[in-house]
């Protein structure tokens, strides 16, 4: 097919305005968070810097009690736990209900399968109230356990639809044989279909922690200090605190979106395909 | 190589968070909010002081915005929240009724009743009972600069509202700034604090004798129109209608306002060259009156340390309270926030190069107007600010807005 | 015999998923149908309990500030889905085309999206910030806005603003879906209709859209369902104002309920929003069985 060159240069400036619209407001932040507070105050705005500074960098990131790196540093180590255990938590239980949704369909199950994706759907502020006064009356807010188990009740819904939509296309006899040749379901689960789903289940454990360390509101609301405060309420208590220290807030917000940006690129086609097998596969 | 070091010494905070808990006998965990008053660093330098003088004593020092700080009290109210709370003039009524705080009333002595700002006591007073020490006496200042004052032929700052809207004016019209006058009135508490300065000043009352809204009427709805009519003029800069305490600060100290209308903590970080453009032309003055009614105006900004009723460590709490509200303590951090003791305002290392800041306060703290006492006033005040932001945005008239205002304010008793 | 023991297995393979799913979505779900017709506050609610049936409801639907609510919400799904849709769709057909960095426009679309929502939201109100912000700064000093003027401040504008911070993170999810399909088209009936004299608009019509309509009208319905529950983004943004131009029904149940410690009618408020969200999530569902599956 040839392309005709009005068609070319379309698609050239089309392209130039995607890649102007996505990087000019990261780009926009980035500078905010090398630049000091008065030089983003004097107008007109000028666009670069004309110290660059990794000041606010530092005093975020260079542990000392009782500054304001404190409350970050701990927060990105809350997020990291809370994440990788309610993925975890998660993950552990989606596989065998992944499973059996898959290879032992019956009516009910169907059903129940339903019910389970309708729940992932439901708003968050339907279930807040008596999850708050439970963990209150248990002692249980401002933990990491709190979170982690409310982070369950997104995480695992999805995890499990996830699977299962790629279980469906492995083939039944694989896993099959093995348990003719008497192993148990648990068995062939680990040997025989995990392997082969590993893919599937990469997207499912990176996009759990995504979703983990993107939730805001049961964070808002269940934390208190830095003993379980996340890095989403670090951010918005710092933006909202210190609303005009803008190199800090840019640098905060560059720092906490660095850890998923990155396992979002190193996993883009995982990414990607879990997307499309969430709706492709419908 | 620098990128290095920083991301090295971050990793290694990261592992050294997660190791750091010390051989203390008790952690208290407290409360505090990061805007205006003693700053963060004050707070923390304070605390280390404490921890210095009590060994076995660790504290956790928890930062949250103003906007936050009401609804983290009330969340935290589980076995596992907050020793030490700062908490705003308004809500002691509410708390009272939940009994969010502990009754400290008999652990105040007649002689630190004596010493102690009687403004400053309305604090953490209710009914009778004391539920903490007051930590915060502050009100909203008239803050102006002097360059553009001089400039547009005046000597003296206005002493009447008419009369800075006159030099506002004088000064747009000599083209020395675009909009000379600044405030904090995004939806939220200091729009309203603005609002009662105002009110205060020109007789208006929150509610009458039997306790319902009379802000509609009089002062309350002069001042509305005021606030309305500055914008209408072009004097008062229109994005006051989303800025918080520290936009006006930048605002103010970038040279962008001939006034603002701010808290105390502005006076010295105004003055202060790293922070701002205008050093050394800042001045201010106890916040105006109008003509026949009143000679100054304020607000009751104050605000009190308690210790939450669930509290744990109730003995170790008040003493990390009374060590912060202690006269030392406070004539020591008096470049932010002014202490609560009568006789700092005469101390000489208090006053030493804040001479007009204390001068100011001295007026300002003596007329300082409450806002109305009710367990609801979270949501009462939503209300008003709601319609505060519609009569400024000139979707209704301020009539209309009060009026409406005062009637969900009714409904709600 | 053998298939009575598979339904066993069955069940306990799933008994992990029921137990947690139970604790921490059922239970909480029937917990708050109960609170809504009680009057419970959030202090000691077990003490405050008083049964008021529907009271609740009947207050919330009477509520002019709630059905406000209800309408800035719906009003920022529809524009804000409607406009990723668009977007994305835009973006697939251009990044389905052979170009030179098409690779790497590709990889650009995953920053928006790992961009933490309260990282997005605090970023666009820097932008916006009507003094030193870069949006003004940009528009003026490319002489198309004469003034410096508020973007957040103003109720016309602060809630398309917010709408505009949305597209930006959530356009590239809709345009990787909807990329993923378009490369299950084949070609050769691009070819076909070309060679029928089709222009670029029939093709589209003909041939495009419906080949992509399955996916996108699922991500379409995800997106809605997600953009019914915003409220990260307005607490950083906006709180809510100016004016309450910004409320949405999320920040209106938080405010009810743990700022007013009104429990009772906090759940009647999240309670009408799952009944909206209900009607969605049963579209999502029917589009998951009419493409087979399941």
């Amino acid at each position: 097919m040839q392309t005709s060159l009005a068609k070319k240069i379309a698609i050239y400036l089309g392209a130039a305005l995607l890649a102007l619209v996505i990087a000019l407001p990261v780009l926009w932040l980035f500078i905010m968070s090398i630049s000091s507070s008065t030089h983003l105050t004097t107008l007109p705005l000028e666009w670069w810097p004309d110290s660059p500074t990794l000041e606010n960098y530092r005093s975020l990131l260079i542990y000392a009690e009782n500054t304001p790196s404190q409350s970050f540093l701990y927060a990105i180590r809350n997020s990291i736990f809370i994440a990788l255990a309610a993925t975890g938590l998660s993950i552990c239980a989606a596989i065998p209900a992944a499973y059996s949704f898959s290879r032992m369909p019956g009516p009910r199950r169907k059903n129940l399968l339903y019910a389970v994706i309708a729940i992932f759907m439901l708003p968050p502020v339907a279930l807040v109230l008596p999850l708050y006064t439970v963990m209150s009356a248990l002692g249980l807010l401002n933990t990491h356990f709190a979170l982690i188990v409310v982070y369950c009740s997104i995480l695992l819904p999805f995890a499990t639809w996830l699977l299962k939509s790629n279980f469906d296309t492995i083939p039944g006899d694989l896993d099959e044989a093995p348990i003719i040749d008497g192993a148990n379901r648990l068995q062939a689960i680990w040997y025989v279909i995990l392997p082969i789903a590993r893919p599937a289940l990469g997207a499912a454990v990176m996009m759990s922690v995504l979703l983990s360390w993107d939730e805001f509101f049961y964070g808002l609301l269940f934390t208190n200090d830095i003993r379980s405060k996340t890095i989403t309420v670090a951010i918005a208590d710092l933006a909202a605190g210190r609303v005009a220290d803008y190199g800090l807030i840019s640098a905060a917000g560059i720092l906490a979106a660095v850890p998923p940006v990155i396992l979002a690129f190193f996993m883009q086609k995982t990414l990607v395909s879990g997307l499309a097998s969430g709706s492709v596969k419908g | 190589m620098k990128i290095k070091n920083v991301l090295k010494s971050a990793v290694f905070g990261i592992f050294a968070v997660s190791g750091a808990a010390h051989a203390a006998d008790v952690t208290l965990n407290a409360l505090f909010m990061a805007q205006a008053a003693y700053s963060e660093d004050d707070i923390r330098n304070m605390t280390a002081d404490f921890k210095a003088a009590n060994p076995g004593v660790d504290v956790n020092v928890e930062l949250v915005p103003y906007e936050a700080l009401h609804d983290k009290i009330v969340l935290s109210q589980s076995a596992n929240g907050y020793d030490v709370v700062l908490y705003d003039v308004i809500w002691p009524a509410e708390f009272a009724q939940y009994k969010l705080l502990e009754d400290v009333s008999d652990r105040i002595d007649e002689k630190t009743r004596e010493a102690v700002l009687k403004g400053a006591w309305t604090t953490v007073e209710y009914d009778g009972k004391y539920y903490g020490m007051p930590w915060i006496a502050d009100t909203k200042f008239l803050f102006y600069n002097k360059d553009m004052l001089k400039k547009a032929g005046f000597d003296t700052p206005p002493t009447t509202w008419e009369e800075l809207e006159t030099q506002a004016k004088a000064i747009k019209d000599k083209g020395i700034v675009d909009y000379p006058l600044v405030w904090s009135w995004s939806q939220s508490e200091a729009a309203i604090c603005d609002y009662t300065t105002i009110l205060s000043a020109m007789g208006g009352k929150f509610l009458d004798a039997d306790g319902k809204p009379a802000f509609n009427t009089g002062g309350g709805l002069k001042a509305l129109q005021y606030m309305v009519g500055t914008l209408d003029d072009g004097v008062t800069n229109p994005n006051s209608r989303e800025y918080a305490e520290e936009d006006v600060r930048r605002v103010f100290s970038s040279g962008q306002a001939a006034f603002a209308l701010n808290w105390g903590y502005m006076y010295n970080l105004a003055n202060d060259p790293a922070e701002s453009q205008v050093a050394g032309n800042v001045g201010i003055v106890p916040a105006p009156g109008a003509k026949g009614i009143s000679k100054a105006s304020a607000v009751n900004g104050s605000m009190g340390l308690g210790i939450p009723s669930k509290s744990t460590h109730k003995e170790e709490a008040w003493k990390y309270i009374q060590f912060l509200t202690s006269e030392k303590v406070q004539n020591k951090y008096a470049r932010l926030s002014l202490p609560i003791w009568k006789a700092s305002y005469s101390d000489p290392d208090v006053i030493k190069g804040q001479e007009p800041f204390v001068n100011a306060a001295k007026t300002s703290l003596a007329v300082m107007a409450p806002r109305p006492t009710m367990a609801a006033y979270q949501e009462a005040s939503a209300v008003l600010q709601e319609a505060l932001q519609n009569a400024m945005l000139g979707t209704s008239s301020p009539a209309d807005a009060l009026d409406e205002a005062a009637k969900t304010i009714s409904d709600m008793q | 015999m053998i298939t009575h023991r598979k339904t066993v297995t069955a069940w306990l393979l799933l008994t992990p998923m029921i137990v947690m799913i139970l604790g921490v979505s059922g239970y909480p779900l029937i917990k708050t149908i109960y609170f809504s017709m009680t009057g419970a506050k959030l202090v000691a609610p077990d003490l405050t309990d008083s049964w008021v049936w529907f009271h609740n409801y009947v207050r919330a639907l009477s509520s002019a500030n709630f059905r406000e609510a209800i309408w800035h919400t719906t009003y920022f799904a529809v524009i804000s889905v409607g406009a990723e849709v668009v977007i994305g769709v835009m973006v697939a057909l251009l990044l389905n085309e052979v170009f030179v960095g098409r690779t790497l426009l590709r990889a650009m679309l995953i920053l928006p999206l790992a961009l933490p929502t309260v990282v997005n939201a605090m970023m666009w109100r820097l932008i916006y910030n009507p003094d030193f912000g870069a949006l003004n700064a940009l528009l003026v000093q490319l002489g198309m806005l004469d003034a410096y003027r508020s973007w957040l401040g103003d109720p016309a504008t602060a809630l398309d603003m917010v709408i505009i911070a949305d597209v930006w993170k959530n356009f590239p999810l809709v345009a990787l879906i909807a990329l993923a399909a378009l490369q299950t088209v084949p070609r050769d009936l691009y070819e076909a209709a070309t060679l029928d004299g089709a222009g670029m608009w029939n093709r589209f019509w003909r041939i495009t859209l419906p080949a992509i309509m399955g996916p996108l009208s699922v991500a379409l319905v995800l997106r809605t369902i997600e953009a019914f529950k915003v409220f990260d983004i307005i607490y950083v943004m906006t709180r809510g104002g100016p004016a309450s131009s910004t409320k949405t029904v999320s920040f209106y149940v938080y405010q009810e309920a743990f700022a007013y410690m009104r429990v009772g009618s906090g759940a009647s408020y999240a309670l009408i929003v799952v009944l909206i969200s209900a009607c969605l999530i049963a579209g999502y569902m029917y589009l998951i069985r009419k493409h087979g599956e399941a």
